[in-house]
């Protein structure tokens, strides 16, 4: 239905989003079986008890991360619950919301500033233990800082769980007189237990594909995970066929596991934004409202620790001589520029997509159903092919051509954008198509198309959404080092790229002003595009 | 284009369309008479918006031909079409004020003339809109924002005039004079109107012919005085049953 040609060009942008996307992806795979048909004897020697070694560390740090973080995340997540009261709820809310837009360096700095062995933290617990604070460097590390990122994510999608329940439930639970064991037990536990398969794949998934936490905290080859090792066979051994290996063997690893995860039924994107709306008064004793409180207060104080350690170092540093630096000025700039290329590729792949899908969803045909259900959930892959996988076949394509440090601009651009589209389209998809459920046929009806539609009509219905999807675009690719990592260069440097070559010679003030300055950038821009969003949305 | 939406009294011809919506069949050979109102009812499900849907162009039929006045329409978009829909719901854009959503009937990119500007101004005062220009439809209530929507029928003035149970979710009372409205406007323009209802009383009050659809075919056409009373269609009689008393003493 609907005219011919707006729908045609609407499929016709959707299909080349598609093909934009299956070229950077296809390129990647390109460059790992070319080396891999080159070297095939390199990529089979790489298989070796250090190899199989990896690949457990990576399993076992993302399933211990899992535990850690979704366990505490079921108590937390049903105190928040239990007291809509509680005083600054949408502060603690809002505070656990902040790890999603907080770039994974920041966040390390942060740990390391509170429990590094010139940490914060390390007196005390030097005197706690009696022996000198080694510093939390390895699997430690890596754990605190994977439960720092996703115990708040989790919390915030038990808490979503819980807020689905029909409010007459819980009058109902309240007027068979349930006490507190009796309500989890038979209300709570059920809805957040259906959950549970997908949040905690989803935090396993998450982990499995860390690498900026890893390369970080790890500790040397006692504490390396498979994207870690691709990132030093590329960057320090020189071993392409190796890095070929691990590769092939990470996206194995996470196609099983998306595999294992899909037959759980574990929805694998995580939503930019949550709405988290409090529920009615719920009568609660005072022991329980006491260990209530102690649960939330102990989550509260993990979260806001490293954030108040990443502010505290970040003043200590010589803030005023960083910002007279040409070179912070200069990764500052190409930071910014960067994103904001990244963001707007990134918005307009989602909204072609989105876009295309609904178009195809009106026809009913066969072709047309698989197309939308390509663009629809297509969106899984990104975990399965992250940036260093995707950055590491490049890189091996390239590597013969010379252009792999001027490819670097491209690459930061186009993978940060393809990494933030299934999130931007998470934005865009729902309002886009309830405005075009709304609106088709009158637009249809009154000759509303191209420029005017678009215009008069869907701007403003999709100005919010554009603006959470392009700031969350922006601010993961403002705190990229997966990579940059591969790709950087001493004339492409980006603020974490130059982070972490500050973090590699010692110059740690350094590092912890950059990251002060890097989260502040990525903060405020959420910030602003919430704020924008939410004053055109009246 | 223009010359052919000024001319009034245009009638309306299904000429063996066929079309398929999900597993159901549907084919409709009809004509509705120009300058009158036509009633349509028929069970949920039937085919009667899909009816509408064809003739004002959202939905393509497999063979067939549609005719307004003498032209076929059938290849024609939506827009180009001599044709004003009225919907359930979803008239209106919800960020638009009531004299922009009116407008767009004139400019679908809002640039109005002075005499644009009147004619909205003329549609607004008609429909008992005038003071509310710049209210936005969640401002206004259930009767009025079809109101808004009457008001942009008649600015775009478009000699065919769809209504998909338009009032279905207003009370009686906001009903009756939407009703009224209503024909006062056919009246004065000369619209051919077709007219989904699901109440008798209301095609009785308004409409000078009826067309029952049933299982995407059109069960009985005719004159609206033929289908009340003990001749009547089996079909229909079976579809309003024992309300069949009652619209026999309204009319």
């Amino acid at each position: 239905m609907i005219s011919r040609s707006t729908m045609n060009s609407r499929v016709l942008a959707g299909i080349l989003s598609m093909m934009a996307i299956a070229a950077l992806i296809g390129g990647a795979f390109a460059g790992l079986i070319a080396e891999g048909i080159r070297d095939l004897s390199g990529v089979f020697g790489a298989f070796d008890a250090y190899l199989a070694r990896i690949i457990w560390f990576t399993l076992w740090q993302a399933l211990l991360s899992a535990v850690l973080s979704v366990i505490p995340a079921i108590f937390v997540a049903r105190a928040l619950s239990r007291h809509p009261g509680f005083p600054g709820r949408a502060f603690i809310l809002g505070l656990f919301a902040l790890p999603l837009a907080l770039p994974a360096i920041v966040a390390a700095l942060g740990i390391l500033a509170l429990l590094g062995r010139a940490g914060y933290l390390a007196a005390p617990l030097s005197g706690i233990s009696g022996v000198a604070w080694p510093g939390i460097y390895g699997l430690g590390g890596i754990l605190v800082a994977h439960v720092f990122f996703n115990l708040p994510l989790a919390t915030r999608l038990f808490l979503e769980a819980l807020d689905t329940l029909p409010t007459d439930q819980w009058r109902l639970a309240s007027q068979l007189g349930m006490g507190p064991v009796a309500t989890f037990r038979l209300i709570e536990w059920p809805t957040m237990r259906a959950a549970l398969p997908g949040i905690a794949g989803l935090v396993f998934m998450l982990c499995i594909t860390s690498f900026t936490i890893v390369l970080t905290l790890g500790g040397g080859p006692a504490a390396t995970t498979l994207e870690v090792a691709i990132y030093q066979a590329l960057r320090f051994d020189f071993d392409p066929a190796r890095a070929v290996t691990f590769t092939l063997l990470q996206i194995v690893l996470t196609v099983i596991v998306m595999l294992a995860l899909g037959r759980l039924g574990a929805d694998v994107a995580p939503d930019a934004n949550l709405s988290v709306a409090s529920r009615k008064s719920v009568r609660i004793g005072p022991m329980e409202t006491v260990l209530n409180t102690a649960i939330v207060l102990t989550a509260l104080v993990f979260v806001a620790g490293p954030i108040m350690a990443t502010v505290v170092a970040g003043l200590g540093a010589d803030l005023v001589r960083l910002a007279g630096e040409a070179a912070v000025w200069q990764a500052t700039m190409t930071s910014i520029f960067l994103a904001v290329l990244s963001a707007c590729l990134s918005v307009g792949l989602a909204w072609s997509l989105a876009s295309a899908r609904r178009a195809l969803a009106d026809r009913r045909s066969k072709a047309a159903r698989f197309l939308e259900s390509v663009a629809g959930t297509g969106a899984g892959f990104v975990l399965v092919v992250p940036p260093i996988v995707l950055g590491a076949g490049w890189f091996v394509l390239l590597r013969h051509s010379g252009l792999v440090f001027a490819a670097a601009p491209v690459m930061v651009v186009a993978v940060n954008a393809v990494m933030a589209m299934p999130f931007a389209i998470r934005a865009i998809r729902p309002a886009h198509d309830a405005a075009a459920e709304r609106n088709e046929k009158l637009c249809a009806q009154l000759g509303l198309s191209g420029w005017n539609r678009w215009k008069l009509i869907d701007w403003p219905a999709l100005r919010r959404p554009f603006a959470t999807g392009f700031a969350f675009a922006m601010a993961l690719s403002l705190g990229d080092l997966g990579v940059i990592a591969l790709f950087g260069s001493d004339s492409v440097q980006t603020l974490p790229y130059l982070l972490l070559g500050r973090l590699g010679s010692y110059r740690t003030d350094d590092a912890a002003g950059l990251a002060l300055l890097l989260g502040l950038l990525c903060l405020t821009l959420v910030f602003i595009a919430d704020r924008f969003g939410r004053e055109h949305a009246r | 284009m223009i010359d052919r939406n000024a001319v009034a009294e245009v009638g309306v011809q299904l000429d063996d369309i066929r079309f398929r919506y999900d597993d159901m069949e549907m084919r409709f050979d009809v004509a509705f008479r120009p300058a009158t109102i036509t009633a349509i009812m028929g069970p949920s499900g039937s085919g009667k918006s899909t009816l509408l849907n064809l003739i004002a162009g959202f939905e393509t039929p497999l063979s067939g031909r549609i005719l307004i006045g003498d032209v076929d329409v059938t290849s024609e978009a939506p827009a180009e079409r001599p044709v004003s829909m009225v919907f359930q719901e979803n008239n209106h854009f919800a960020h638009l004020d009531v004299e922009k959503n009116v407008g767009l009937g004139r400019s679908a990119s809002l640039r109005l003339a002075e005499v644009d500007r009147a004619a909205v101004a003329d549609a607004l005062r008609r429909t008992g809109l005038e003071g509310k220009e710049k209210r936005l439809p969640r401002e206004l209530s259930g009767g009025e924002r079809q109101r808004v929507a009457l008001a942009r029928v008649l600015v775009r003035d478009r000699p065919v005039l769809l209504l998909d149970e338009p009032f279905g979710s207003l009370g009686p009372a906001l009903r009756d004079e939407m009703l009224e409205l209503l024909v006062s406007v056919q009246a004065e323009r000369r619209m051919t109107v077709l007219f989904i209802t699901h109440q008798p009383e209301d095609a009785a009050r308004v409409a000078a012919d009826m067309v029952f659809i049933e299982e995407g075919k059109v069960a009985a056409a005719g004159p609206l005085k033929d289908f009340f009373g003990e001749a009547g269609p089996a079909a229909f009689r079976r579809y309003i049953g024992n309300r069949l008393e009652f619209a026999r003493k309204r009319t």
